[in-house]
C-alpha cells in the first residue's frame, strides 16, 4: 500500500539517524533541557499537574496515567524518596528504549531531572538489563556530560539547594527484573523476586522509602510536555492517552523497525504503510498479530482494523502492553509460535509462585508434545487447564501469582487456543507439524 | 598454597571499583551493590570463582551464600569457567521467524557443539530475546550485539574470533 496513513509529529524521535544525536551538544541544540528550565520555574505540583494534564500513560506496558503514579508520592514522608528507570526491556517483541538509549540519551535524562524536582527526588537509578551494554556506553556517557554541564550534581541545573544523583545500574540477565518490584529487589542487590502488592512501591519502594519507577520512553515523553505544553501533549492523542508512541514491528514484515505512531495507527497500516513495515514477504499473508509484546493475546487476520493503542486494543480483549508488535504469517506453525512464547516464561519465571514456576515448564513440554505429533486431543485441554491454574481466562485482575508474569504466561495459551485451536487439533490428528519442516526464516536468508 | 586470587593489578582495580560502587549506595545500603560487583568481578576474572563470590561478600558484608544466591538467579552470570567466547543465540519467536533455528543449527555444526556446551573455545547457547526483534536474526558473543545475520556476516564475525 502507498502512503495513506495520516502523517504523524515526531516527538520522541525526532533526533534519531541524525550526526551525534546522542550529545548533549546535539541535544541543547534542539532546544533540549528547555522543559527543565521552565520546569524549575514552577511549584513541584504544578509540575504534576502539567504532566497530569497531558494523558501521558506509562509507556512500560501497564499503561498507567503517568501523573497520576507521581501523586501516589507522600508529600510530608521523612525518608528519603528515589526515581527508578526501568530500562529493563526484555518482552519479546518489544525493543524501542534501545534507541531513545542509543539516539537521544538525554531526552531520558530530562525527563529524570524533570521528575525527580517535581517528586523531591535527590537519587535516581537507571536500571538497565544486562545484555544492553552498548546502550549502558551511550548512557553511561550522556549522564557523565550531564555531570559535566552542571545539570546533574550539587544543583541541578543551577537551582540553589537542589542536588540530584544519577547512578546507572547494569542487571544481568533476567526479563523478570523488568516487573517494578522485582527490579527495586534488584537495585537492592538480590535476586529478582516480586514483592507483595500492597504497599506500592509510590509508598514503600527502595530501601523501604517511596519510590517512583518509570520506563525510559515515559521519561522521555516528559520534556516535550513541559517545553510546548500539556495541551499540545494531549492533543496529539486521543481522550484517554496523551502523545504520540513507539511501537516495534518485528516478524514476517518486509521492514521491520521502531515506529513513532499516532494513538490512531491501526495495525493494518503499521504493516502495509509504506512509511512503516512496507507490506508482507512476497507470496505471504498475515495470519496473526501479537500486538503488545508475547504476553499480548494474539489477534487473527480479521481483527486488525484497530488503533495500537491502550483502550482501542482492550476493547478486543488484549493489550498495548509495551508496543512489541508480532506478525505471523500463512506459512507459519501457530503451536510452534505458542511454543517459542511458553519457552520464554519458563525460563524467565522467578521460581517464587507454584502456578507460574511448575505450570510454566508443564505449558512448554505439552506445546512440544502437540508440536512433534505425540499428543492426545486430551493433551489439549490439560494446555488449556494449565493456562487456567496460572491465571484464569477472561482475567479477573492478578491470576494465581504474586505478579504478573503468571498472567503473561498464560494469556499467550489462552488466546491461541481460542483463535487457533483447529491447528493443534490437526498436529493431533495428522500426528506430525502440518507445516512439516516448518518454513521458518524463508523469507530471509536462512532458507 | 593456591594461586592467589588477583594479581595486583587486579587487585588495585578490583578495591577502586569496590570503592566506586558502594558510594551510589546509601552507607547502611551496602549489600545493593552486589550486581555491580559481581560484574566487576567477572570482568576481571571471566567468570566468577568461588574465592571470587567470598570476596564479594566480605567486601559488602554479605554472607557468601547471598552472593551465590544472586549469582545463581542471573544468567549473565558466569558460575562455571565459559569459553574465551560466548555465544548467545536469540530463538524467540520474531528471531525464529527469521531463521534463527536454522541460524542455531549451522552454529551447532559449524563448531561442532550443541547449544549449552562448552569447548577451549566457545560456550554456545541457546538465549532469550536480546531486544532485538527489529533485526532479527541476531547473537551476542560476549555481550557484543551482532544483528541481521546472515550466514556470510557470520562466517565473518567467526572468522575473525582467534
Amino acid at each position: 500500500m502507498a502512503s495513506t496513513a495520516k502523517t504523524v509529529e515526531a516527538v520522541i524521535s525526532a533526533a534519531w539517524g541524525k550526526p551525534q544525536s546522542w550529545t548533549l551538544d546535539s541535544y541543547r541544540s534542539r532546544g533540549g533541557y528547555d522543559g527543565l528550565k521552565r520546569a524549575l520555574s514552577m511549584e513541584p505540583a504544578a509540575i504534576i499537574d502539567e504532566v497530569k494534564k497531558s494523558n501521558l500513560r506509562g509507556r512500560g506496558g501497564a499503561g498507567f496515567p503517568t501523573g497520576m503514579k507521581w501523586s501516589f508520592v507522600p508529600k510530608d514522608s521523612p525518608k528519603p524518596k528515589y526515581l527508578a528507570v526501568n530500562g529493563d526491556e526484555s518482552e519479546p517483541g518489544t525493543f524501542k528504549d534501545r534507541y531513545i538509549l542509543e539516539n537521544d540519551p538525554h531526552m531520558m535524562l530530562e525527563g529524570i531531572a524533570i521528575a525527580s524536582y517535581a517528586l523531591g527526588v535527590h537519587t535516581c537509578y537507571v536500571y538497565l538489563r544486562g545484555e544492553f551494554k552498548f546502550q549502558a556506553e551511550r548512557t553511561q556517557a550522556a549522564i557523565d556530560e550531564a555531570y559535566k554541564a552542571g545539570i546533574f550534581g550539587k544543583s541541578l541545573m543551577g537551582k540553589e539547594g537542589f542536588a540530584l544523583d544519577c547512578f546507572l545500574v547494569r542487571g544481568a540477565g533476567a526479563y523478570i527484573c523488568g516487573e517494578e518490584t522485582a527490579l527495586l529487589e534488584s537495585l537492592e542487590g538480590k535476586k529478582g523476586w516480586p514483592r507483595l502488592k500492597p504497599p506500592f512501591p509510590a509508598v514503600v519502594g527502595l530501601f523501604g522509602c517511596p519510590t517512583v519507577v518509570n520506563n525510559v520512553e515515559t521519561l522521555a515523553s516528559v520534556p516535550p510536555i513541559l517545553a510546548k505544553g500539556a495541551d499540545w501533549y494531549a492533543k496529539l492523542g486521543t481522550d484517554k492517552s496523551g502523545g504520540t508512541h513507539l511501537v516495534c514491528l518485528s516478524g514476517s514484515v518486509n521492514r521491520p523497525g521502531v515506529y513513532e505512531v499516532g494513538m490512531h495507527t491501526t495495525i493494518l497500516e503499521l504493516i502495509h504503510d509504506d512509511k512503516y513495515g512496507q507490506g508482507m514477504p512476497k507470496g505471504r499473508k498475515v495470519k496473526a498479530v501479537i500486538p503488545g509484546g508475547s504476553s499480548a493475546p494474539v489477534l487473527g487476520a480479521d481483527e486488525l482494523d484497530v488503533a495500537l493503542e491502550f483502550e482501542a486494543l482492550k476493547m478486543k480483549q488484549t493489550m498495548a502492553g509495551s508496543g512489541g508488535v508480532i506478525v505471523m504469517d500463512d506459512a507459519t506453525c501457530m503451536v510452534r509460535s505458542l511454543w517459542r512464547v511458553a519457552r520464554f516464561y519458563a525460563e524467565e519465571s522467578c521460581g517464587q509462585c507454584t502456578p507460574c514456576r511448575e505450570g510454566t515448564p508443564w505449558q512448554t513440554r505439552l506445546l512440544r508434545k502437540i508440536e512433534e505429533g505425540r499428543a492426545e486431543m486430551s493433551d489439549i485441554d490439560m494446555l488449556s487447564n494449565v493456562a487456567s491454574s496460572i491465571a484464569p481466562y477472561p482475567p479477573i485482575g492478578l491470576g494465581n501469582t504474586i505478579c504478573a508474569l503468571g498472567d503473561a504466561a498464560a494469556l499467550p495459551t489462552h488466546s491461541f487456543l481460542m483463535r487457533f485451536r483447529d491447528e493443534f487439533e490437526a498436529h493431533v490428528r495428522e500426528h506430525r507439524c502440518p507445516y512439516g519442516d516448518h518454513p521458518w526464516g524463508s523469507f530471509g536468508d536462512w532458507s | 598454597m593456591a594461586e592467589p586470587l588477583f594479581t595486583p593489578e587486579e587487585q588495585k582495580k578490583f578495591d577502586a571499583g569496590i570503592a566506586e560502587i558502594l558510594s551510589h549506595y546509601p552507607s547502611d545500603r551496602k549489600s545493593a551493590g552486589m550486581l555491580p560487583a559481581l560484574r566487576l568481578l567477572q570482568d576481571l576474572k571471566g567468570w566468577l570463582p568461588p574465592d571470587g563470590l567470598r570476596l564479594v561478600a566480605k567486601s559488602l558484608e554479605v554472607t557468601p551464600e547471598r552472593a551465590y544466591e544472586v549469582a545463581s538467579f542471573y544468567v549473565m552470570y558466569h558460575l562455571k569457567k565459559p569459553g574465551k567466547y560466548v555465544i548467545d543465540v536469540c530463538t524467540n519467536l520474531s528471531c525464529s521467524l527469521w531463521g534463527a533455528e536454522k541460524m542455531l543449527a549451522y552454529l551447532e555444526q559449524k563448531l561442532g557443539l550443541t547449544a549449552g556446551e562448552t569447548n577451549d573455545k566457545f560456550t554456545l547457547r541457546e538465549t532469550e530475546c536480546l531486544a532485538s526483534c527489529g533485526t532479527a536474526p541476531c547473537l551476542q558473543i560476549n555481550e557484543d550485539h551482532h544483528e541481521r545475520l546472515t550466514q556470510a556476516k557470520l562466517d565473518a564475525i567467526l572468522a575473525r574470533l582467534s
